[in-house]
């Protein structure tokens, strides 16, 4: 029961992108197609289970004084893996995304649910916050993948969608797209909960 | 050498800022950024740590990581000399001057957890650069990221007193604006 409750927050509610505005970094920069959003939400997904896992099983061994750079350390060790996986498996999205792998790390949302959830639940519960978290992370980069990529190159996940007629938006692949389509998306988001509640 | 570095030098400043271009460093970029006083704060405490930690990274992986082959530690070793020299500076701030350390308060230890430290550490390496070219990169990129962060905190002071529509208040009217400045930020790929 406890299991679907952590699991299911992440999704919607308490969405990391939508709702807590953490991450904004990987957000903005690797979703420029679909494919990308949805392969660095995943690389994501993986770190944030197994370091909530992890920092679960030792939260009561760590010293309070110095638990921010051990929860790091944990962090770093698993991106590191990450990086070394996609490198063997998936080098051409390995390319693509590049420096955003190591800049996992840096990653608030794995630091801020280590920090808020998982020093304090156990490792069953740490799992499900971070699965749930991180999927809703990855549904949210893949969402905003998509848009760009339809509106910034015409296709979706590679596969051309307009005739010969459509004229790409350029200005969509680029920086400024992903700071405007997170905006819009965020007040249309605003928007239909304030018209929810009345 | 000396164009290479000039080169170096505008491009993280202007072409390549590491906000409005390579999305890097959003994090404070939004939540330091609603006065320009803790803005300017924030810039100069990032140039600092940015600079020293462009060399030291440089020394651990020349001497260290590349000497015994030891790449796949470079994120670890990397997160842990930032982290290390910022409670440093957090340390010599506190000692040598308590008022710019209030002022400067929980932005200290946050510097550790911006992307836009390690990343430029990252970019040092991936460019190959030697110990002058990454201590000017990284010294320019923390000038642009302070620049982005002083011209955007300046905005957000004005927006605080306009109209704004309701669903599009707070997050969603500063990403827009953002948006806005990193277009005119575009006006400088043509600048070499």
């Amino acid at each position: 029961m406890n299991f679907a409750k952590e699991f299911s927050k992440g999704l919607i509610k308490e969405n990391p992108t939508f709702g807590l505005l953490l991450g904004m970094c990987p957000t903005l920069a690797v979703t420029t197609a679909a494919v990308n959003g949805l392969g660095m939400g995943l690389a994501v997904t993986f770190v944030l289970v197994c370091s909530n896992l992890m920092i679960s099983l030792i939260r009561n061994i760590v010293p309070s004084k110095i638990r921010i750079p051990i929860y790091v350390v944990v962090i770093a060790t698993f991106v590191t893996v990450v990086d070394m996986v996609m490198q063997a498996f998936v080098p051409s999205l390995h390319q693509v995304l590049g420096l955003f792998i190591p800049l996992i790390v840096v990653n608030c949302i794995i630091l801020q649910r280590a920090e808020a959830f998982a020093s304090q639940h156990g490792p069953l519960d740490s799992v499900a916050d971070g699965l749930g978290m991180g999927l809703g992370f990855t549904g949210a980069l893949t969402i905003l993948g998509s848009i760009r990529e339809i509106l910034g190159a015409g296709t979706w996940f590679g596969k051309t969608l307009f005739g010969a007629g459509f004229q790409p938006m350029l200005i969509m692949s680029l920086a400024p797209g992903a700071f405007m389509t997170l905006g819009l998306l965020i007040a249309l988001l605003n928007y239909v909960r304030a018209r929810r509640t009345v | 050498m000396g164009t290479r570095l000039v080169i170096i030098f505008i491009s993280g400043i202007l072409i390549n800022n590491i906000v409005l271009s390579r999305s890097i460093g959003i994090c404070p970029f939004l939540g330091v950024s609603k006065q320009v006083e803790t803005a300017i704060g924030m810039g100069l405490a990032v140039t600092f740590v940015m600079t020293v930690s462009s060399a030291a990274t440089w020394v651990v992986q020349t001497y260290v990581l590349e000497k015994f082959d030891l790449m796949y530690l470079q994120t670890i070793t990397f997160i842990l000399i930032i982290a290390a020299l910022v409670q440093f500076v957090e340390m010599v701030i506190l000692k040598s001057s308590p008022t710019l350390y209030q002022g400067l308060g929980v932005y200290l230890p946050l510097i550790t957890t911006n992307c836009a430290v390690l990343g430029v550490t990252i970019i040092n390496v991936d460019n190959h650069y030697n110990l002058l070219e990454s201590m000017i990169n990284g010294c320019a990129v923390a000038l642009g990221f302070t620049l982005a962060i002083v011209i955007f905190a300046g905005i957000r002071e004005r927006l605080a007193f306009s109209d704004i529509p309701k669903p599009f208040q707070g997050f969603p009217i500063a990403l827009i604006t953002a948006g806005l400045l990193s277009i005119a930020f575009l006006g400088f790929q043509g600048l070499l």
